[in-house]
C-alpha cells in the first residue's frame, strides 16, 4: 500500500498520539512506514503537524506537496494551512471548532472557523466536517477526540486501515487505565464514520 | 532482535546503547535533546547519564571517561557546539583511547535556533571526522560505526544529524540485551594526555596524515553510495544528509539521474569523489547550510584539472538558507536537467484565505507573563534597557508585553545588559535569565557585573524547569538523571557568593508585590537581583480556574495587556477557555471592574 496521511491541529490537541496509533497500525498490517513530527517552538499554541508515510517508495520524512491521501485536522484553520499537500480527490476529514490565537483576540478579527469550513466545501474538496464537542459529549472530555477522528478515518474508508488494527494499537500502546475510554472513543467515531458516508 | 518504531534521536541513543557506552553527558537542545532522554527512558545499567550544566561541561566529562577507554556519548545542538568548543579544539590534538561520538543536530531552517551554521565546516575546522545521515535508520547504523572509526583512529567522531532526520520515525532492529563495553582504564602518561605547545606540533602533523587514512577508507564505507541513471548520462547529483532522501525520491521518477551520497564530509573523500567527476560534465551538489560537499568537489576538480561544471549554492542554483526539501529539489533538478515545467497533475490550485498566524506565545497562566508586565508597570515611562536570553522567556518579546530589546546567545542577556548600562547611565538596564540558562550561562556574567561596578537589574525567572526543551532537570531542580535526589543548588546563595548584595524574592504571579520590589531595586545603585519564583505550568496540577462575570464591560483591558491565549472573544464578550485556564489571576489584577473571578475547576 502506498498512501500518505496529515495530520495537523494545534499544540496540546492529541495530534502526535493519533499519528504514533496509525503508524503502529499501518505496520501491523505489513507495511513499511516512515512518519514525522513538526513541532513548533511552543509547548502549546502552534501549528503542529504530523506527517506519515505509508509505502517503499517514501523516502522523504515530509509528504510532498499535492500527495496527502487524507488530512485528519483537529482545527479549521490548520486544515486549510495543510492543503498544499492534499491530493486531487483527496479527503479532509475536519473539527470545526475554532482555536483562536492570541493574535487574532488582540486584532479582534472575530476569527471563528467557518469561513474556513466554507472555503473547503466551495472548493468541492471532499470533506467531513466533525465537531468535537459534540462527539465527545458521551466521552467525559474533548481529549478523546484524537481517537474519535481516527475511528472516523476507519470507517469512512480513507485512512486504509483495518478497524481491528487500530483497536490492537490502543489496547497496546496507550496506558492502561485509558485503554476503556480510548476503545470507546474509537467506537464513537467509528459510528458517526459509518453514518456519514452511508 | 527487537523491532522498534522510533524517532531518529531514540535510534542514535539505542545505537549507542548497543555500542556498549559507559558515559553519556549533554544539555538540552531542540533538535537534539530526545537522545538523553530516551536513554533516560529504557534500560542502560551501568551507564552514566547526566544533564551537564552546559555543553562544555559534557564535553569534558565524556572526554575523560574516553581517556580511560571506556566509550562516551556527547549530545548538543548546533549552537551548543559554539559553548563546546574550546575542549573540542584541544581535545582533537589530545585524541583519546575509548570510542568517543559527539552528535551535534544542526537546525536548517532554522527552525528553533539562533543561526543556520554547519557542523561539517565545525568538524573541518577541529579536523575530526563527521558523519552525516540521510534518516533515522543510517543515523543508527552511522553512530555505531562512529564508535569504530573513534576507536580505530583515536579521535572524537561527530555525529551530525539535522532536525528531519532528529524527528523522522521509522523501524530499527537491535538487540536488546546490549551492555557496557568492557575498558582497561586510564594509563597516566603526561606526554600524552597534557596539551602543551610540543605535543599540539607533534599530533598537527600526525592529525593531518590520519585524515587522509581515513579519506581513503571512508571511499568505501557503505553509505557513501552512487545509483547510477538506468540511462547513459554526463551528469550527477551529489547529497548529503536529509536532501539524499529528497533527491532519491527524485531519482525514483526519473531513468537519467545518477544520484551520490556523501556521508562522510570530512575528512573528504577525494578519490571517491573524483571517480565519479571524471565521467561527468556537470554535477549539482544537493546539501543544506553552507555548500560544504559544493566546495570540496571544486577543489577536487581543480586539483585535477577537470573540465566538469559545479552546481549548486554558489552558482545560485541551491538556496543558501533554509531548508530543502521534495519540491525544492524538484524544481532544481528540473532546473539542472533541463526539464519543461510539467504542472503536477496531483496538485490542487488554492486560492487560499487569510489564516490566523500561531507565533509561539507564553503559555496561559505562565510566571513569566507576570514578571514582564511587572517591570513592565513599574518602568513605565522610564527609559529601560531590557535584554532577554535563550528559553520559553524570549517570547514575552511578542505583543503586547514586548518586552524583550535583544536576545543573542546563552547567558549573554546578563552581560549585555551591564554594556547598555555603561554607555547609558540615565537609563535603568534589566537582564531576565531562566534558572536553567543561569546555571549553564548566567554565572560569568554576574561575576563581571559585580567585578565591573554596573548598575544592573537581574530578574531571574526560576520556574524550576527547563521548559522550553520539554522540562529537564537542572542543578536547581533537586534531581538527577541517575534517578537520584540531590541538594538543590540554591540561587540566592549562588547569588550571595559571587557577590550581589541587594537579592530580593517574589511572586510574579502577585503583580502588586512584584512591581513594588522592582520599583525598589530601580532606586538602588549597583548589581541588584530578584528572583522571580513560581513553577512552570507544565510540571504542576491546577485546580482552579478563572471566570469572567456581569460586571464586563468588555473593556478588553485583560487582552490587550496581558495577551494571555485562554482570554477569548466569542460573540464580542470576553471569555476565558477554563481547558487552558491556570487560574493565575493575572487578569482579575488588572481587570479596572472586578469582573474575573476565580474558582475551582470542573
Amino acid at each position: 500500500m502506498d498512501k500518505n496521511i496529515l495530520i495537523c491541529g494545534v499544540g496540546g490537541q492529541g495530534t502526535v498520539l493519533a499519528s504514533k496509533l496509525t503508524a503502529s497500525a499501518a505496520m501491523l498490517e505489513g507495511n513499511t512506514v516512515h512518519s514525522a513530527e513538526t513541532i513548533g517552538m511552543a509547548q502549546r499554541g502552534g501549528s503542529v503537524t504530523s506527517h506519515i508515510r505509508i509505502g517503499d517508495k517514501a523516502f522523504s520524512p515530509l509528504i510532498p506537496d499535492g500527495l496527502a491521501d487524507l488530512i485528519m485536522a483537529f482545527e479549521p484553520a490548520e486544515a486549510v494551512r495543510n492543503l498544499k499537500y492534499l491530493k486531487k480527490g483527496g479527503t479532509v476529514i475536519v473539527n470545526k471548532k475554532a482555536v483562536k490565537p492570541v493574535t487574532e483576540s488582540l486584532l479582534d478579527t472575530g476569527y471563528d472557523g467557518s469561513k474556513m469550513i466554507a472555503f473547503l466545501k466551495d472548493n468541492n474538496i471532499k470533506t467531513y466536517v466533525l465537531d468535537a464537542d459534540e462527539l465527545c459529549s458521551s466521552l467525559g472530555s474533548v481529549k478523546f477526540f484524537n481517537i474519535a477522528l481516527l475511528g472516523v478515518a476507519v470507517a469512512t474508508g480513507d485512512l486504509g486501515l483495518k478497524k481491528e488494527s487500530l483497536e490492537n494499537e490502543i489496547k497496546t500502546k496507550v496506558k492502561e487505565k485509558f485503554v476503556q475510554i480510548n476503545l470507546k472513543a474509537f467506537e464513537t467515531g467509528y459510528k458517526l464514520g459509518q453514518e456519514l458516508c452511508f | 532482535m527487537k523491532k522498534e518504531y522510533v524517532m531518529g534521536n531514540s535510534a542514535i541513543a539505542i545505537g549507542a546503547l548497543c555500542s556498549g557506552v559507559k558515559v553519556v553527558a549533554g544539555y538540552p537542545g531542540t533538535p537534539s535533546t530526545e537522545i538523553i532522554e530516551t536513554i533516560y527512558h529504557v534500560p542502560h545499567k551501568d551507564v552514566h547519564l547526566e544533564w551537564s550544566v552546559n555543553e562544555k561541561a559534557a564535553m569534558e566529562v565524556a572526554a575523560a571517561a574516553a581517556y580511560t577507554g571506556a566509550r562516551s556519548l556527547v549530545t548538543m545542538k548546533q549552537v551548543g557546539l559554539n559553548v563546546a568548543a574550546d575542549p573540542l579544539m584541544s581535545l582533537a590534538y589530545v585524541g583519546i583511547k575509548g570510542g568517543m561520538v559527539i552528535v551535534v543536530a544542526d537546525d536548517p531552517g532554522p527552525i528553533s535556533s539562533q543561526t543556520e551554521q554547519d557542523t561539517r565546516r565545525f568538524a573541518d575546522f577541529a579536523r575530526i571526522p563527521v558523519l552525516d545521515p540521510a534518516s533515522p535508520e543510517q543515523a543508527f547504523t552511522m553512530v555505531q560505526d562512529a564508535f569504530l572509526l573513534s576507536e580505530k583512529y583515536h579521535t572524537p567522531v561527530i555525529l551530525r544529524p539535522t532536525t528531519r532526520v532528529c524527528h523522522a520515525y521509522a523501524s530499527i532492529s537491535f538487540d536488546e540485551n546490549y551492555c557496557v563495553k568492557e575498558f582497561d582504564g586510564f594509563e597516566k602518561d603526561s606526554s600524552k594526555w597534557v596539551i602543551f605547545p610540543k605535543l599540539s606540533f607533534k599530533n598537527h602533523d600526525m592529525m593531518e596524515k590520519r585524515n587522509v587514512q581515513i579519506a581513503k577508507e571512508a571511499g568505501s564505507y557503505r553509505f557513501n553510495s552512487v545509483e547510477r541513471a538506468q540511462k547513459p548520462t554526463k551528469k550527477a547529483v551529489f547529497a548529503s544528509g536529509i536532501s539524499y532522501s529528497y533527491a532519491k525520491e527524485y531519482q525514483i521518477a526519473h531513468d537519467d539521474v545518477t544520484l551520490v551520497q556523501i556521508a562522510t564530509a570530512f575528512p573528504f573523500v577525494e578519490d571517491f569523489a573524483l571517480d565519479i567527476l571524471k565521467d561527468t560534465d556537470e554535477v549539482i551538489c544537493l546539501e543544506e547550510l553552507s555548500p560544504y560537499i559544493e566546495e570540496n568537489l571544486l577543489k577536487t576538480a581543480g586539483r585535477h584539472h577537470l573540465n566538469v561544471v559545479i552546481k549548486g549554492k554558489l552558482t545560485g542554483c541551491v538556496p543558501h538558507a533554509g531548508e530543502l526539501s521534495v519540491e525544492k529539489v524538484k524544481q532544481i533538478l528540473d532546473s539542472f536537467y533541463q526539464r519543461e515545467e510539467i504542472s503536477n497533475e496531483t496538485e490542487v490550485e488554492f486560492n487560499i484565505p487569510d489564516l490566523p498566524v500561531r507565533p509561539p506565545v507564553l503559555c496561559a497562566g505562565c510566571p513569566h507573563r507576570g514578571a514582564f508586565y511587572a517591570v513592565k508597570t513599574a518602568m513605565r515611562g522610564k527609559k529601560s534597557y531590557f535584554c532577554g536570553d535563550i528559553g520559553c522567556y524570549t517570547l514575552g518579546n511578542a505583543k503586547p508585553l514586548d518586552m524583550v530589546d535583544t536576545c543573542l546567545c546563552m547567558g549573554a542577556g546578563v552581560t549585555m545588559s551591564q554594556g547598555f548600562n555603561f554607555v547609558d547611565k540615565d537609563a535603568t538596564s534589566f537582564a531576565f535569565i531562566g534558572d536553567s540558562t543561569f546555571f549553564a550561562s548566567g554565572l560569568t556574567g554576574v561575576v563581571n557585573a559585580v567585578y565591573n561596578e554596573a548598575d544592573v537589574i537581574i530578574c531571574i525567572l526560576d520556574n524550576s524547569t527547563t521548559a522550553m526543551t520539554g522540562h529537564q532537570p537542572h542543578p536547581g531542580t533537586g534531581f538527577n538523571l541517575m534517578g537520584n535526589f540531590v541538594d538543590k543548588i540554591d540561587i540566592e546563595t549562588v547569588l550571595k557568593g559571587l557577590g550581589v548584595k541587594t537579592i530580593r524574592k517574589a511572586d510574579p504571579l502577585n503583580l502588586k508585590e512584584s512591581v513594588d520590589v522592582i520599583k525598589e531595586l530601580a532606586s538602588i545603585k549597583g548589581v541588584k537581583a530578584v528572583i522571580f519564583k513560581s513553577p512552570c505550568i507544565s510540571i504542576v496540577k491546577h485546580e482552579d480556574c478563572c471566570t469572567v462575570n456581569d460586571k464586563c464591560r468588555t473593556c478588553n483591558i485583560c487582552i490587550k495587556k496581558l495577551g494571555c491565549p485562554a482570554i477569548v472573544k466569542i460573540n464580542d464578550k470576553v471569555c476565558i477557555d477554563e481547558s487552558q485556564c491556570t487560574g493565575c489571576t493575572l487578569c482579575n489584577q488588572v481587570c479596572p471592574h472586578k469582573a474575573i473571578e476565580k474558582k475551582k475547576n470542573g
